[in-house]
């Protein structure tokens, strides 16, 4: 029975991943390693102000004095720094004006990923901006952002011509110092997108970036700036994939998020990062800080994240709950399989009265892969009444791998009402023998049963980013039931 | 329409049936009584195709084809239905998804096209009121939190939106009140065709007051070994399964 059960368990995971083609395009690339000149040199290639090359320094300095984490449930093999290249740039025209100055070969990789390029073929309401290795490929929609003052560019580009803003934001809700793949993006960041919504302004579409690593023995440590001015809203896209290479790749990057009174932000990823093979080799190392800050009274910060993708994944995005009334929440999917790692969870920081945050984390393990969540709950001594609600559910597929969960609670208020759920469970024989029996083939059960335990969490994504998460969970456990 | 040859089937090396013969034709009703261990619920498991079990010997055919051969989807798309005795809950998918991708893949086994969701919303209305169920319990999700009756209700409007060839249903009656009894059993007499049939496998004879079987046979040790009429259920309720252990025991 048991053997049984493990050989459908193999048969559903061991879906490929079909995104791991490489694009063969001209690159512009620094040699491998990092010191103070390499800094500079990035900081001087992208032709940034002074205050950037400081900003990036300083970073450095600190990272050098910072230790690798090891306190995630996590087996990270030792990374040697010196041996990444940390800029990558396609070779092409410096100014991208239309369509036509993109590389055709860029163009056709964006195609190939689905993501449409051009203006006219974008699904209706999707503003992308597309980000491969090191550089911003293209923004769409700019102009017509433009015209309601949404600023929706590269960061690299923000840094140029809004260098106020980002003076004043970047960096503000994770300090350069704040952990060691904080330190070291915030030293080498090469690009990402910025965003800003100004004082009353809905956004009209959803914004959305695109990256893509493409380059061998590169890092990818891209940055993200959302700014809501006051009484406005954005619901901001993230999807990510990589080609299939025998060698690890890092991946560090930063989001930062500032939410101004009444503001409200949305943050989705689907994280397609390429896991490695059936064998563990190869993959992504995925080390990211997100964190948004509820600024302003009554603000809402709202992470959904599907996470199916990376050999490693450290991970969690957080909110901190500064203004009073203001709500923070988290909805994640994680799904591992094979051999891949995750450790994420997220960070709900109590600051303000009258604050409430919700957690719902959907794990789903699979192959030989370690699941963990790993959440905080602060409220702080002047945080009256604030209230969370966690539920983390863990759904083991197979008995090879494991799921785990780790909830940390610092409560210095009493009046403070905090609830944490957890339940783990097994997709059982008899489930699929019942789908089965209704003429339901394995492979669609597992879908079935698998999008009916993560439903909550996909119903926060926009419809069709809902779908395509939906399609990804299923080929991600392709040869896996149990 | 089901034709049982010398059926022999083992779980871990424990043979459990021993030589089953049994033909069912269209339009008949059969009732497999036994006492409890004698190998019922085992073959509605095997028929279904629960890999649980491996048959060693027999053959088995339905609608002409050699359906030991099939994996247990197929043998749902062919027309085989099997009413669980214990169905499962199955948390955050919902009835309606749930039952439209069954019905879809039917039609798709059979080249027809998928129905669109009003159609399938109509159908379900009109099975509903058939079977009648509660409204509530199509609203949830897959046996989640059902009591056991709900549970058995909810397989009988399943068999009725799927409108199976051949039924076979493993203890349904086990642990229903007199009310939910009679919703299961009106709703298999309800879908009684000409061209379809039924198997009940119960322990009691009091299914068997509401649904008149053409066939009783005696399940014991994994043998049919007796058949008759109804009256051969009055028999059993009157006088137990003693006398079939005593006269059969040895064997």
């Amino acid at each position: 029975m048991a053997t049984e059960q493990d050989k459908i368990l193999e048969e559903v995971t061991k879906g490929e991943y079909k995104y791991g083609f490489y694009t063969d395009i001209e690159m512009d690339m620094l040699p491998k390693g990092l010191s103070e000149e390499v800094i500079k040199e990035i900081s001087k290639r992208k032709g940034e102000p002074e205050f950037m090359l400081e900003f990036r320094l300083e970073a450095y300095r600190n990272w050098l004095k910072m230790e690798t984490p090891d306190w995630a449930h996590l087996n990270i093999p030792e990374i040697d720094f010196q041996d990444i290249i940390y800029y990558a740039a396609p070779k092409s025209k410096p100014k991208l004006d239309s369509m036509d100055d993109v590389d055709p070969e860029l163009k056709a990789t964006f195609d190939k990923l689905g993501i449409p390029l051009e203006e006219q073929k974008q699904l209706a309401g999707v503003a992308v901006d597309a980000v491969m290795d090191s550089v911003s490929v293209k923004t769409t929609f700019r102009e017509t952002l433009a015209e309601k003052g949404i600023i929706f560019c590269s960061i690299s580009d923000a840094i140029k011509e809004y260098p106020d803003l980002v003076k004043k934001h970047l960096g503000s809700v994770v300090p350069p110092n704040d952990n060691y793949f904080a330190a070291l993006n915030s030293a080498v960041f090469s690009d990402g997108s910025f965003v800003y919504i100004p004082k009353g302004v809905r956004s009209p579409v959803e914004l959305s970036t695109y990256f893509r690593i493409n380059a061998m023995n590169t890092g990818q440590f891209e940055r993200t700036l959302i700014v809501a001015e006051d009484d406005s809203y954005v619901s901001y896209l993230e999807g990510c994939t990589a080609p299939q290479r025998d060698e690890n790749q890092l991946h560090a990057a930063i989001v930062e998020i500032v939410a101004m009174e009444r503001a409200e932000v949305k943050y989705s990823t689907v994280q397609n990062w390429y896991p490695g093979d059936k064998n563990g080799k190869g993959g992504i190392y995925n080390f990211v800080t997100k964190r948004g800050l509820c600024k302003g009274d009554y603000s809402k910060i709202s992470w959904t994240q599907v996470e199916t993708g990376s050999a490693i994944t450290w991970k969690y995005p957080s909110c901190v709950l500064m203004g009073d009334h203001s709500s923070g929440e988290f909805y994640s999917v994680a799904l591992t399989n094979n051999h891949q790692q995750a450790d994420t969870g997220t960070k709900m920081i109590h600051l303000g009265k009258n604050t409430k945050s919700l957690v719902v984390s959907k794990g789903i393990s699979a192959g030989k892969s370690q699941n963990s969540y790993r959440g905080l709950v602060k409220v702080s001594k002047r945080a009256e009444n604030a209230r969370n609600f966690s539920q983390c559910d863990s759904l083991l597929m197979g008995d090879k791998c494991g799921a785990h969960t780790f909830p940390y609670l610092e409560i210095n208020n009493n009046s403070a009402k905090v609830e944490h759920e957890a339940t783990t469970s097994k997709i059982g024989e008899d489930q699929i023998f019942y789908c089965n029996q209704r003429g339901i083939d394995t492979e669609s059960a597992v879908g079935l049963i698998v999008n009916g335990y993560v439903k909550e969490v996909i119903n926060q994504l926009p419809m069709e980013f809902a779908v395509e998460a939906q399609k990804l969970l299923e080929i991600s456990l392709e040869g896996s039931v149990g | 329409m089901l034709s049982i040859k010398n059926l022999h089937a083992k779980i871990d090396d424990k043979e459990i049936l021993r030589g089953i013969d049994l033909k069912v034709k269209p339009g008949e009703v059969h009732a497999i009584m036994g006492p409890n261990g004698s190998g019922k619920s085992t073959l509605a498991s095997v028929l279904a195709g629960n890999e649980m079990f491996e048959v060693s010997e027999g053959e088995v055919q339905f609608n002409g084809k050699d359906i030991l051969e099939m994996a247990p989807e197929d043998r749902a798309r062919e027309g085989l239905f099997l009413s669980f005795q214990y169905p499962v809950e199955i948390p955050g998918v919902s009835m309606v998804n749930f039952l439209r991708t069954s019905i879809n893949e039917l039609r798709k086994y059979r080249e027809e096209k998928p129905l669109s969701a009003s159609e399938f919303l109509k159908l379900m209305r009109e099975k509903k009121n058939l079977v009648e169920i509660d409204s509530d319990l199509t609203n949830r999700s897959v046996n989640e939190g059902f009591s056991g009756g709900e549970k058995k209700k909810n397989e009988i409007f399943q068999m009725a939106m799927l409108e199976p060839k051949l039924s076979i249903l493993d203890e349904t009656d086990s642990g229903l009140d007199i009310d939910a009894l009679r919703v299961v059993a009106n709703g298999v007499n309800k879908l009684k065709r000409p061209d379809n049939a039924t198997v009940l496998i119960t322990h009691y004879q009091r299914l068997l007051e509401y649904i008149v079987p053409d066939y009783v046979h005696v399940l014991y040790h994994g043998r049919i070994v007796k058949t008759g009429g109804k009256e051969l259920a009055h028999e059993l309720e009157a006088n137990g399964y003693d006398w079939i252990k005593k006269e059969f025991g040895d064997k």
